[in-house]
């Protein structure tokens, strides 16, 4: 499947978006976004953007205050997840204008609806920004 | 009611207060959010699909990142759906796509939902169904909604076509036989030159071959040329993940495309596509050097690169390697030692890896000392990280890399002196496991145990305990080679014990037990002259020792005699230093404890009364009472001196049971029995043998051992003293332990029960152990004792069956069915043979071309929309027929695969290995 799931958490560990491209319980979910990052936060930058865990491979990248983290399976392309996150951010600062936790917190559903442009089924189907954001703009016009 | 619904629609609170809400909430946030859940609950119930839609949006927003259940919101979540507005439709989406999982109750009535917007003419209304398709498609909304997917398939619109690709791979996964109809499309798309397509069909094909790459050899020409074709890296790694699976199956498709893969590495300036590049090599194409040459190459600049990141990689691709090319991990030696004391400690676990993979039987000596440096420098994470690898690589297959055992046990000793250790489990667990199995390390074993356990220092560190209870075992078990056993029994007596944990405390006293009978035996059955004669007979078991170690044991004993003469005086010391050492012990709360102290003081008495009277008193008297004496201390030290072996797991399972044995009796009327007796002591005693439990709390996996060593001395006096233990335990017992009422035990049917089992474990354990001594005497390694039953680890047998798959036999049904009547193999002319493949095989079912029309007709599929459910269900059945005669097809097949070919290609060279021979080489 590739990626299993994207998080957004910030710098105090509170989930801010959480993506899954599979099912899991409510308490699963706490369980498993508890775990991560309580793993990750407590890393610093001269330290990889790899963990392993469970069974899962957790690639994340932080900017400013934000982590974005992405669970993959392990034969997953790290750096090519990497890219992808950048990719994500840079998209997000397009279409927000240097993107902040508060517009992905007011404004999380149009961040889903980006994800979801680029992701499906958890394999990446689109990496050109101007695609991903036409029908977005497209909508705002509409409403 | 409207007007009802009008005022909450004014007043309802939007997405954007109640996050504004809740970011003024410092304290108290729960009773906010369960405030807003409630207004939730009653909005959602309004008629106004305004009003529902955006409490609908609230709740998606507090499930999402609060964990708060919406699961009750799953029906209107689909009334929402059936809004005409676009913006109420994609609220609801998000809603189903967050909400839905298999079990959702109302997942059967958003089916026809889906199909409406499947079927709109909005490009991004059926962008939404589809992605919401793709999270929560199961069995039935697989089925009912393939033809529409496989119309998508084509669609004009490639926003629509590539989300339609991605959603094929739930469709498969759900609903296997869509394959029949899907599959030829998701091909033709393989042949699409536009990225979107491309990136989406390549990521499908991806995920496809990672379950079952053989199904999808046929279609290696596309991935061939989509490899050498694409500019993004994106795809050229999703293809390069795809070859990575094929190329191991057939070796002339590796040959083709080995070139190009080493072309890409050169020339990529993309790290990532580098990587895989890279990783492809080291996993699927070892065998060709030049190619792992080349990647060894890149993989070392990734090594002393700053990035963290890529020094991870290279590490990780190192160990992947490491598997099958072990030189280029020694080449790079320098490099992984240094990654040890990275920075991150990710980093020093794979550098860990690596280093463990170098062990051999020849360095592992010196790997072990450098790490064991490394383990007293770092953190007490990756200190424990360092020592658990150590012992689990040394300890494998039985200690198999281990020939220098004293190297390895003072090893032992000198890591659980590390201050950070926390192995101590393990380590104790190997002390007595080596104790056991390697009868030449003993006597260094010994020592190594001594050291510990005379340090007062360790004493204080609880998590050397373990190690310490290992050490005092050991130190008991085996102190005939002791050195100095006087020593030995001080330092199992200091003071400090107190801090011990009351298990462990009970293993200290039981040791103590041990030696004192040694020491006790040493001086006036070995050494006094009255006894000596008899005192051979009793040494059966130090004869069978010496038959393994040949001079080597008798020198120890020697040794014990010279350095460390026992004389009378010293066994005074001895036991008043026992009676002042356990005499608090007896007011222990723990009974293990109490008992063991109060069993060993009862001994001393008894000793005491006998031997050193006599010593004071003239010679004739002392023959007669240290005959006495002595008597008792060589029935004890019988009792104590049995061999101790590793047993089988499964030793147990082989002991009959013995006669007149209820094993699954109601044992409910024993505690009336034991009411009788106010002792706390009775619970931690099984009631089966007498004999049995002479270490049973601490040592649970040796009981059996215990058994088989224990029970074999019948006159056993401890058998003897635990028939009647209940009595000894009176508080009024001590004097009765004096009595000399301690006869041997003679009770006929106990011991004729005994001796059976005893006796026949005895025998069990012999016939497990003797075939799988090593039988090699050139060796210097030692002997190590080994089970097979219980050190192999059982293996479950699982064969990657798969035809049973269905996905997969539905694929290759298409595939290679198709495959079959090939009349040449180039690479253009694949989808179109596939189409012709496929419509023969409609021929042969009537049935499969019906489907076809549903395929191809995308209007009269709609029109025929209510036949569709019965329809299917037969075809489904037929379906299943067909799978069958189509397997028994490819096995005839199979079995003439020459002639078969031969028909095809004459000039085709005969040294094709027959399971690839039904894939025509299509890139030859």
């Amino acid at each position: 499947m590739g990626i299993r799931f994207i998080l957004m958490v910030n710098k105090q560990g509170q989930t801010r978006l959480a993506q899954y491209y599979e099912w899991l319980t409510l308490e699963e979910r706490r369980a498993l976004e508890g775990e991560i990052v309580r793993k990750c936060l407590a890393r610093n930058e001269q330290q990889c953007s790899f963990v392993e865990h469970r069974n899962y491979k957790i690639v994340y990248r932080r900017y400013a205050s934000l982590f974005f983290l992405v669970g993959v399976d392990n034969d997953e392309n790290e750096l090519a997840i990497l890219e992808f996150i950048h990719l994500l951010v840079e998209t997000m600062d397009r279409h927000f204008g240097n993107v902040c936790e508060l517009d992905i917190m007011f404004h999380l559903e149009k961040a889903h609806f980006m994800l979801e442009e680029m992701v499906m089924n958890g394999s990446i189907v689109e990496t050109s920004k101007a695609n991903i954001l036409s029908p977005i703009q497209l909508m705002d016009k509409a409403s | 009611m409207s007007g009802q619904s009008l005022m909450d629609s004014l007043f309802q609170r939007t997405l954007e207060d109640l996050i504004k809400g809740l970011r003024q909430q410092l304290i108290g946030e729960q009773a906010f959010i369960s405030k807003a859940l409630e207004e939730i609950r009653k909005e959602i119930k309004s008629t106004d699909l305004s009003t529902k839609s955006t409490a609908l949006l609230k709740l998606c927003y507090l499930s999402n990142l609060h964990f708060h259940d919406m699961s009750f919101a799953a029906f209107h979540a689909l009334e929402v759906l059936s809004s005409p507005r676009f913006s109420h439709k994609k609220i609801a989406y998000h809603a189903i796509s967050l909400s839905f999982h298999d079990s959702t109750p109302v997942l059967l009535l958003i089916t026809n939902h889906l199909r409406k917007d499947l079927t709109s003419t909005n490009e991004f209304e059926v962008s939404l169904s589809l992605q919401c398709l793709s999270r929560i498609a199961n069995v039935d909304l697989a089925r009912d909604l393939t033809p529409e997917v496989f119309t998508l398939l084509s669609s004009n619109k490639l926003y629509v076509r590539k989300r339609a690709v991605a959603v094929v791979l739930r469709v498969f996964e759900k609903y296997p036989d869509s394959v029949r109809v899907c599959f030829k499309r998701l091909v033709e798309n393989l042949e699409n030159y536009d990225p979107q397509i491309l990136s989406a069909v390549v990521g499908v094909f991806s995920e496809l071959a990672c379950k079952d790459p053989r199904s999808y050899l046929p279609l290696a020409p596309e991935f061939y040329k989509i490899l050498v074709d694409s500019k993004s890296n994106w795809i050229s790694i999703k293809v390069l993940k795809i070859f990575a699976k094929l190329a191991p199956l057939e070796p002339r498709l590796a040959n083709r495309v080995v070139e190009p893969i080493c072309d890409l590495m050169r020339k990529t300036g993309a790290k990532s596509l580098l990587f895989e590049c890279v990783r492809t090599v080291v996993t699927s194409f070892s065998e060709y050097e030049s190619a792992v040459r080349l990647a060894v190459g890149k993989i070392r600049e990734f090594m002393v690169d700053e990035d963290p990141n890529l020094k991870y990689l290279g590490l990780h691709a190192l160990s992947i390697v490491a598997s099958k090319h072990l030189w280029v991990v020694s080449e790079n030696k320098e490099v992984v030692i240094k990654s040890l004391s990275d920075p991150d400690p990710n980093i020093k676990i794979e550098s860990l890896r690596l280093v463990m993979a170098m062990v051999s039987e020849h360095n592992v000596a010196e790997i072990s000392k450098v790490l064991v440096n490394y383990a007293l420098k770092s953190d007490p994470l990756f200190c424990n990280e360092i020592l658990g690898s150590i012992l689990s690589t040394c300890s494998r297959n039985v200690y198999e890399i281990i020939v220098d055992f004293d190297w390895y046990v003072s090893l032992l000793g000198e890591m659980s002196r590390i201050p950070h250790c926390q192995m101590g489990e393990e380590i104790e667990n190997q002390l007595v496991d080596i104790g056991l199995r390697v009868k030449d390390v003993r006597l260094e074993l010994v020592r190594v145990a001594r050291d510990l356990l005379i340090d007062p220092a360790l004493l204080g560190n609880s998590f050397l305990h373990r190690v310490l209870s290992a050490a005092a075992w050991v130190s008991g078990e085996y102190v005939e080679f002791s050195r100095n056993p006087l020593e030995l029994m001080e330092a199992l007596l200091q003071p400090r014990t107190s801090l011990l944990p009351p298990s462990i405390m009970a293993i200290y006293i039981q040791s103590a037990f041990k030696v004192l009978v040694f020491c006790l035996h040493t001086c006036f059955v070995r050494g006094g002259s009255t006894a000596g004669v008899s005192a051979s007979a009793s040494y059966e078991s130090f004869d069978d020792l010496s038959v393994e170690n040949g001079a080597g044991s008798t020198v120890a004993h020697g040794q014990t005699c010279t350095s460390a003469p026992i004389t009378n005086e010293s066994i005074v010391n001895l036991l008043k230093l026992v009676e002042l050492a356990l005499s608090p012990l007896l007011g222990s709360h723990d009974v293990e404890v109490q008992e063991r102290a109060r069993n060993l003081l009862g001994f001393v008495d008894l000793i005491k009364l006998e031997a050193l009277n006599s010593s004071g008193q003239e010679e004739n008297d002392s023959e007669q009472k240290g005959v006495e004496a002595t008597k008792i201390i060589r029935l004890v030290h019988d009792a104590f001196s049995k061999e101790l072996g590793p047993v089988s797991l499964s030793a147990q399972g082989k002991v009959p049971v013995p006669d007149g044995l209820t094993l699954n009796e109601n044992l409910g009327d024993l505690e009336t029995i034991c009411s009788d007796i106010e002792l706390p002591s009775s619970n931690t005693f099984s009631f089966g043998y007498p004999s049995e439990e002479k270490d049973v709390s601490s040592f649970s996996n040796l009981q059996i051992k215990e058994d088989s060593g224990q029970s074999n001395e019948s006159t056993s006096l401890l058998a003897e003293h635990r028939k009647r233990h209940g009595l000894y335990y009176l508080p009024s017992g001590k004097s009765e332990v004096i009595s000399n009422d301690y006869p041997p035990a003679n009770d006929p049917a106990l011991q004729g029960d005994n001796n059976d089992t005893a006796s026949d474990l005895v025998k069990l354990t012999a016939e497990s152990l003797v075939p799988k001594r090593k039988p090699n005497h050139s060796k210097p390694r030692p002997v190590v004792v080994k089970l097979d039953e219980a050190d192999e680890k059982p293996v479950a047998v699982k064969h990657p069956e798969s035809r049973d798959d269905s996905l997969s036999g539905a694929v290759r049904d298409i595939l290679f069915g198709s495959e079959d009547i090939l009349p040449t193999s180039s690479r253009s002319n694949l989808p179109s043979s596939n189409r012709k493949g496929k419509e023969k095989q409609h021929m042969i079912t009537q049935v499969e071309s019906k489907e076809n029309v549903v395929g191809d007709g995308n209007s009269s599929s709609r029109r025929k929309d209510h036949s569709h459910g019965k329809e299917r269900r037969h075809r489904k059945k037929n379906a299943e027929e067909r799978n069958e005669t189509d397997r028994k097809e490819k096995e005839s097949s199979s079995n003439h695969p020459r002639r078969q070919k031969s028909r095809q290609r004459a000039e085709e060279p005969l040294k094709v290995p027959p399971q690839t021979s039904v894939i025509p080489d299509f890139l030859l």
